[in-house]
């Protein structure tokens, strides 16, 4: 199998304290792959060396195999081609994600003239328009000439939502990273969304890093999960067997907990 | 007599588009009512109504039988002794400046109940699962979920008669999550508590009848097993059935 990605006995410290340590998983072509944690679990940290955004105060050992490059050491210049060409990333809000005075069309169009102008293909605003149409109707955004004019105020969350993974889409990454995508949207909405990124990586063929404190989320979009906790891997295995029979003691009083509130709302609390 | 009353209530911001239509619905004392919607559903502007921090403009609110009187202060300063509030964010709720011990005797102060004020506030950290050690320290020292006890904590050291909880643990932590809903479980047999949540499956595990709202209207409302067992109204129906579930273990 390709692969895509590949961590390495990933270490990830300030001056006095360690965030996250030994981590070492990988993630082939195609694949849906699950982060789950709480709360300083660092899985968001984790996700931001892979992309190379470590604040400065943050140091990285270890390896992150990035499509073949190797991120961690990596000078800026190759992080900024690597960034886009192999992975993109989409965050839990939008709202802040976008540009609020910046026209969503225009916004989705920024990545894609960048990406054209990298594959040496003509970049003129014909083209670039007839690109983010195929964007939007990938992220199913309806009514795109509407849409295309509208600022992010004007639509919905779950909208924002689906225009930011239009822009992440947009550089044509190998390796989607959604961190919390879903957390800030309502429940109908969020459905929604998996469904979305679950139909994408099929479509495009591309590899889905999923991270989310919510498992039974991460339980609808990934085939396979890693648990982490205070910046270490706890329990990794086929999400199915992990969040069914978990063997770790912390990873079944999550699975307690989540499955406690499922039973309440079979009305068997 | 319920202890709350909502009748017919209609609500706009300004010369907007009305938030909330046609309200009504009743807390009887003892009851835990869950008010469940989606972002825009008019729950939190609902919650600010049952605050007095807004007046409707249709329609009225009863309190024990008496129209709630947002203007009037000195019904407010009794409401206030007989109603408390948690709400969703214990870093912003609690101020980071004053001890614990001033942050849970603040309601005893302010509303100028008698008695001895730091036995009260160490009984009210007892019921919270919290010593009296802590009395002295800062927000600060405390995670989420120890801060959210602490607002929990001065939320029933006056001895409310009711307590409104805004989404009061949706920002936990699922395992913190977990033992907050478990400690608003034994408060709630002692207290009226209105909870309001977009999360289902926390109110299906606290409240014994809910409310749910879609743009402003109640769709549907009732005793919460009745509902999640068998939704009515097409909305309930579309809300259960987007909550994700768990995956069932493959039977052998």
């Amino acid at each position: 199998m390709d692969e895509i990605l590949r961590v390495r006995d990933l270490r990830l410290a300030t001056v006095d304290k360690v965030l996250v340590e030994g981590l070492s998983f990988t993630l082939s072509r195609g694949e849906r792959f699950g982060l789950i944690g709480e709360s300083g679990s660092g899985k968001s940290l984790t996700s931001l060396a892979i992309t190379g955004l470590l604040p400065d105060a943050i140091r990285a050992s270890g390896q992150i195999t990035l499509a073949g490059e190797e991120v961690v050491g990596a000078p800026e210049r190759r992080l900024v081609g690597l960034r886009g060409n192999a992975v993109a990333t989409v965050f839990q809000e939008p709202l802040t994600a976008l540009d609020p005075l910046m026209p969503l069309g225009r916004q989705i169009a920024q990545p894609v003239r960048r990406r054209l102008l990298r594959q040496g293909l003509p970049a003129t605003r014909p083209d670039i328009t007839r690109e983010v149409h195929t964007l939007m109707d990938q992220v199913r955004l309806p009514d795109p000439d509407r849409l295309m004019r509208a600022y992010p105020h004007q639509v919905s969350g779950g909208q924002r939502q689906r225009v930011a993974i239009a822009m992440a889409l947009a550089c044509q990454p190998k390796l989607l990273i959604a961190d919390e995508p879903t957390t800030a949207l309502d429940v109908t909405t969020q459905a929604e969304i998996v469904t979305l990124l679950r139909s994408l990586v099929t479509d495009l063929g591309i590899s889905l890093l999923f991270i989310s404190h919510d498992l039974a989320v991460v339980g609808q979009v990934a085939e396979r999960v890693m648990v982490m906790r205070d910046g270490h891997m706890i329990e990794a295995g086929p999400a199915d067997t992990v969040l069914t029979r978990p063997r770790d003691s912390y990873t079944q009083s999550l699975v307690a907990a989540a499955a406690r509130f499922d039973a309440a709302l079979e009305g068997d609390a | 007599m319920s202890l709350i009353s909502v009748e017919n209530v209609g609500f706009a911001y300004g010369t907007g588009r009305a938030v909330l239509e046609d309200i009504s619905f009743q807390v009887p004392r003892g009851a835990n009512v869950g008010l469940v919607g989606e972002s825009g559903s008019g729950k939190s502007t609902l919650l600010r109504l049952l605050l007095g921090l807004e007046t409707p403009q249709k329609g009225r609110i009863l309190f024990d039988g008496a129209p709630l009187a947002a203007r009037d202060k000195r019904f407010m300063r009794g409401y206030r002794t007989r109603v408390q509030a948690v709400f969703q964010d214990p870093y912003s709720s609690l101020n980071p400046a004053h001890r614990i011990q001033r942050i849970v005797t603040e309601p005893l102060r302010s509303l100028k109940v008698a008695g001895d004020h730091h036995k009260m506030a160490q009984a009210a950290l007892e019921a919270v699962g919290l010593g009296p050690d802590i009395l002295q320290r800062y927000p600060r020292q405390f995670s989420g979920g120890q801060r959210q006890r602490i607002a929990i904590a001065r939320a029933i050291v006056a001895r409310p008669e009711l307590v409104l909880a805004d989404e009061a643990v949706s920002a936990l932590d699922l395992s913190t999550r977990v033992r907050v809903v478990d400690l608003f479980q034994s408060i709630s047999q002692q207290m009226t508590m209105i909870f309001v949540s977009h999360d289902m499956g926390v109110v299906a595990a606290l409240c014994d009848h809910m409310v749910v709202l879609d743009r402003g209207r109640i769709v549907e409302a009732g005793e919460t097993r009745a509902i999640l067992r068998n939704p009515q109204h097409a909305y309930t129906q579309s809300l259960l059935a987007s909550i994700p579930r768990m995956p069932v273990p493959a039977q052998i």
